[in-house]
């Protein structure tokens, strides 16, 4: 299970990586390998706007589907569109070529919420 | 064995079909319709001839596996035999030949009939009326929660919740919510019935509903239904029931007199209609009597020795389905129903729930039993031993395939993990029910000894295992 | 008769290895309070040959279509069934399994399926269908739902020419998801295209309408399409005859996004109202939105074709509540009727019973209008049916021709129309002589 030294995680498994005020955000490899090989990614558009928590989109696998939620407050700069066409992206680089979006962050505090790698790790440690 | 597709064995003219001669005059196509609104190039629909067509589904048929082939043991779904003297009657021309909008005095039979089987239907489930309109078990459910979100309009109460179990099938909270209800799930305790401290916390002003199978999808009874039914009724909501599993009680209990309000019936389950690889099925809808005017239009009455539709009902939540219901699969329930009677009926039940229970006292050592509890008509196994040994719930069922024997339901109910939900019905003996467990027993053995073997079950089938994730991926969902 | 095959002994080997004496035992999880003390009131059980009197007896107070001629229609069509349907669909592998959950062990309900889904596409002109729903009605309940859901709107537009019994559905419905229906009058036995322009705005979710609509007409669908797509992302739902589609020119070259319907006319019994099957197809845009199963094609580890049920993410039994729909059974049987129907009718055969339905329709329908005090009120193009006025009333009419033996069509006074008159349906079943007899009746009525 690989988690990144320079991430930050959330308690549904998503990840970010904050440069500036923008930040990246994915899905982590423990949510990959639970949920199996993705089929379908929906994600949303340029330019739309979400509060921290909101949903922003859907990952599904073959017997499983699951809401993705924004960890930071933003708007949408860019979605990952090779996912649309290889799902399999988030399986097989879930923290490199698997991200989801690109996101210009609104509230730069919101960062203090979320786990660091060892946080997460001690949350994937209860929950199992 | 790769059947091509029944559009490739045609040829330009080949045809399958003769009408007689048109025995009128009739002129062109563009003398009846404007040119735009006729179509330029045919559909492209096969060009065969009848022996084409029943080699081709001959050959799709022998690629199937029915009841008629061998033990189907899937829980929740009651794969009894399936009677022959039943389609017999389902297609006597005097019963099937009718058309919904005849005269009702021409179709005097079939409405005593379908009355009598309302009768049954609600003798059998304790109920004071029964509706038998919707055409599905899940199309049920929507009704019955249509007409508990009808009951509380007219009463002017707002309650927007419907409380459902985890261990719930599917369609429940699917249906709560396409009746405009908010789902509230409650977990199950330790073992595997409904928390009343959790019911408790989770009732309140604004829950309409609680939706319950009983005996649950563990196949264990709810033994305190009574106190369930007060801890909702207090709070001024109802109970309903989930008759997926009405094979477990017949003649025992009534959902009735467990005090639900309302509940669904599965004819194609509890009441022998085959499942037509995916229906057609039937899933009536009984009420107790203050709920009754609320039922879907129109409603089977009887004035004197004349049976009619009622249209009337001011009450009434509408239409669920254009017509009467699944009609043809009433008259196969009904067959049933009268072939089998009183004493029939609890019969099945009691060999259901002793053919349930062999297999579990059988098949216990071998597999992981999460819930100790009494179970009736079924059991659900864990496969979590097997797969320690990364075999998993999955590869098992596949590699039954190789021994031609139905796998049970998997995956389900969502609280065990690597479940096998088995139903055997009391149409198998114990001959058959002996060789699924000594086929489940084998399993277990190749598990320990060639775990590939299972792994990359199965083998013998008209196809080997499919790849899902690459169906999903890339649909191809048409010639 | 009760098809339970342990003997006395079995049992009581059965029961020693559960380690009980009593069967009764099994249900001691049941309180007392609720077990019921008395035998069931339900007759006692009959062998097959009592079983076949007792329903002998219920179906010989009945009159069947067989022994009447019927011009009965309204959505559920009296057409010829071949011989090899009910054969085919009797073979005990399709009709005794079922829903298709082991896919290598229901390789024939699979493949069958997707020709199925096929054959739909190619009649509908649509990119692709599901495996059916429950009946034209609540097919059109289900159409409504998706619209609201693609759209995210409230207002459904609702042509009264669609069936009314279908619109009550949707109505049913639509109304637990908070969709509101405007229904569209009609000027004779078409829709109201100035009302229908009217109602078009930005709350509006969709448009929908029959074809040939439920007076049998043909509506003016390019008009439509011009409305509905000048619209800001209307949907336009199609309800459809799929036998007149072999006929017709196809929905999807009206730019129709769902198009739906009741399959009965496809080689399904008429029984009384069902079982039928609903279909349903639409766009490839649109296919996460769409409700019930899909069968699709794929390999196997040896890189065989095979069929399995997919994209199942969008089903109740994944998304639980927020699936696209709560239908778990649906009509596989009927679905398997009507690909075997369509199979053996092929191109040309669909051809030819839609066009000898249309044109005896066409032809009865040119002779009453000679009658004197007889009108037919569809204008312009109609398809097998048609909205017949009488010099009399509809009932006298009615039981006149009842007397010979004919069901003269359906009394339209029972639904919601401005308008009155008898519902005539012809197929090509209908010979020359009955045509001649239903019109020498009229003409003495007259």
């Amino acid at each position: 299970m690989r988690l990144p030294e320079e991430l930050l995680y959330t308690e549904d498994h998503e990840w970010v990586l904050v440069e500036g005020d923008q930040a990246t955000i994915g899905i982590t490899d423990h949510a990959q390998a639970e949920m199996g090989d993705f089929v379908f990614v929906e994600l949303p558009e340029a330019g739309d706007r979400f509060n921290q928590f909101d949903q922003f989109g859907v990952v599904e696998s073959v017997k499983a589907v699951s809401d993705v939620y924004i960890p930071l407050s933003g708007e949408v700069i860019e979605a990952n569109q090779s996912l649309l066409d290889q799902p399999e992206l988030c399986n097989e680089d879930p923290y490199g070529r698997g991200w989801l979006i690109k996101v210009k962050l609104s509230e730069q505090t919101e960062v203090a919420s979320l786990m660091d790698k060892e946080a997460y790790a001690r949350f994937l440690e209860e929950v199992e | 064995m790769v059947k091509p597709l029944i559009r490739d064995y045609g040829s330009p003219g080949r045809k399958g079909y003769s009408l007689p001669e048109l025995d009128i005059p009739a002129g062109e196509l563009s003398d009846y319709l404007d040119q735009s609104l006729i179509r330029e190039k045919p559909a492209g629909l096969p060009e065969v001839s009848e022996v084409d067509v029943v080699r081709h589904f001959t050959g799709l048929s022998q690629m199937n596996y029915g009841v008629d082939s061998g033990i189907y043991p899937l829980g929740s779904c009651t794969m009894k035999y399936n009677p022959k003297i039943n389609e017999d009657i389902a297609r006597l021309e005097k019963l099937s030949q009718l058309h919904p909008y005849q005269e009702e005095e021409q179709v005097q039979g079939s409405l005593e009939l379908l009355y009598e089987l309302k009768e049954y239907l609600a003798e059998i489930s304790g109920m004071d009326q029964v509706s038998l309109q919707p055409a599905s078990g899940s199309h049920g459910e929507l009704t019955g929660l249509m007409i508990i979100k009808k009951y509380f309009a007219e009463r002017g109460e707002q309650r927007t919740k419907v409380i459902v179990p985890d261990s719930a099938h599917g369609t429940n909270p699917a249906s709560a919510a396409m009746a405009g209800f908010q789902v509230v799930e409650i977990e199950s305790n330790q073992k595997g019935m409904i928390d009343l401290a959790a019911l408790r916390a989770a009732v309140d002003q604004e829950v309409a509903a609680l939706m319950l199978t009983n005996p649950n999808t563990l196949g264990i009874f709810e033994k305190d239904i009574l106190e369930i039914a007060e801890i909702v009724h207090q709070a001024g909501g109802l109970l309903y029931y989930d008759g997926a599993n009405m094979n477990a009680i017949m003649g025992y209990v009534r959902p009735g007199d467990m005090n639900f309000d309302v509940l669904h019936f599965n004819l194609h389950k509890t009441f022998s209609t085959p499942h037509g690889g995916g229906g057609p099925g039937a899933g009536p809808v009984g009420v107790k009597e203050f709920l009754s005017p609320y039922l879907p239009v129109p409603v089977l009455s009887k004035d004197q020795a004349r049976y009619y539709w009622d249209y009337n009902r001011p009450l009434s939540l509408g239409k669920v389905h254009a017509f009467y219901g699944n009609y043809g699969v009433m008259l196969k329930a009904y067959a049933y129903i009268r072939a089998l009677g009183a004493s029939g009926l609890k019969e099945a039940t009691e060999h259901a729930v002793l053919n349930a229970n062999y297999m579990k006292a059988r098949l216990k050592d071998q597999f992981e039993l999460p819930y100790q509890e009494n179970s009736l008509h079924e059991f659900v196994l864990s496969g979590i031993r097997q797969k320690e040994k990364g075999v998993s719930t999955l590869n098992i069922a596949k590699r039954l395939l190789d021994y031609q024997q139905y796998a049970p339901t998997i995956y389900f109910p969502l609280v065990v993990k690597e479940a096998l939900m088995i139903e055997p019905t009391e149409t198998e003996n114990i001959k058959t029910l002996d060789k699924f467990v000594e086929t489940m027993k084998n399993i277990s053995r190749e598990i320990e000894e060639k775990p590939q073997l299972v792994k990359n079950a199965p083998h013998h089938t008209p196809v080997r295992k499919l790849d899902d994730v690459a169906a999903a991926r890339n649909p191809d969902l048409r010639w | 008769m009760d098809y339970i095959s342990n003997t006395e002994r079995e049992k009581e080997v059965m029961l020693k290895t559960i380690g009980i004496e009593q069967i009764e035992e099994l249900f001691s999880a049941i309180p007392e309070r609720v077990v019921l003390d008395r035998p069931l009131n339900i007759p006692t059980g009959l062998s097959e040959l009592e079983l076949l009197r007792v329903t002998k007896e219920k179906a010989n107070r009945n009159k069947s279509l067989e022994e009447l001629v019927s011009f009965l229609g309204a959505g559920v069509y009296d057409h010829y069934i071949p011989s090899i349907v009910d054969h085919l669909i009797s073979r005990a592998e399709f009709y005794t399994a079922y829903t298709p959950y082991q896919a290598e062990l229901s390789q024939g309900t699979l493949q069958a399926i997707y020709e199925y889904q096929s054959m739909i596409c190619e009649l509908t002109g649509m990119e692709l269908a599901n495996a059916s729903l429950l009946d034209g009605g609540s097919a059109t309940g289900e159409a409504v739902l998706m619209a609201g859901r693609i759209s995210r709107k409230k207002k459904i537009i609702l042509s009264k020419g669609v069936h009314p019994a279908y619109r009550a559905v949707a109505r049913t419905y639509g109304s637990h998801q908070g969709l509101e229906f405007k229904e569209i009058e009609l000027v004779d036995t078409l829709t109201d295209l100035a009302a229908l322009k009217n109602e078009l705005d930005e709350q509006t979710a969709a448009v929908v309408l029959q074809y040939p609509n439920f007076f049998g007409s043909i509506e003016l669908m390019d008009e439509i399409k011009g409305l509905v797509s000048a619209g800001s992302e209307i949907l336009l739902v199609v309800v459809a005859n799929p036998l007149a589609l072999g006929l017709l020119t196809p929905p999807g070259d009206f730019a129709a996004d769902i198009v739906v319907g009741e399959g009965q006319s496809l080689g399904n019994t008429i029984s009384y109202g069902g079982p039928y099957l609903g279909y349903m197809a639409t766009r490839k845009k649109y296919v996460r939105h769409l409700p019930g199963r899909i069968v699709g094609a794929t390999s196997d580890l040896e890189g065989k074709r095979g069929y399995v049920m997919t994209l199942q993410t969008r089903e109740q039994h994944i998304r639980r509540e927020k699936a696209t729909s709560n239908i778990c059974t649906n009509q596989a049987l009927n679905a398997l009727i009507a690909t075997i129907y369509l199979s053996t009718l092929g191109k040309e055969g669909i051809r030819e019973v839609a066009g000898q339905s249309l044109a005896k329709a066409h032809y009865l329908a040119e002779r009453i209008k000679q009658l004197p005090g007889f009108k037919i009120i569809n204008p312009g193009n109609y398809f097998h049916e048609f909205l017949l006025t009488a010099p009399c009333p509809v009932l006298d009419l009615k039981k006149e021709l009842y007397r010979k033996g004919i069901i003269a069509g359906l009394d339209i006074s029972r639904f919601d129309y401005r308008q009155e008159g008898l519902l005539v349906c012809v197929t090509e079943k209908r010979t020359k002589k009955e045509l001649e007899m239903y019109l020498s009746a009229l003409e003495v009525i007259n």
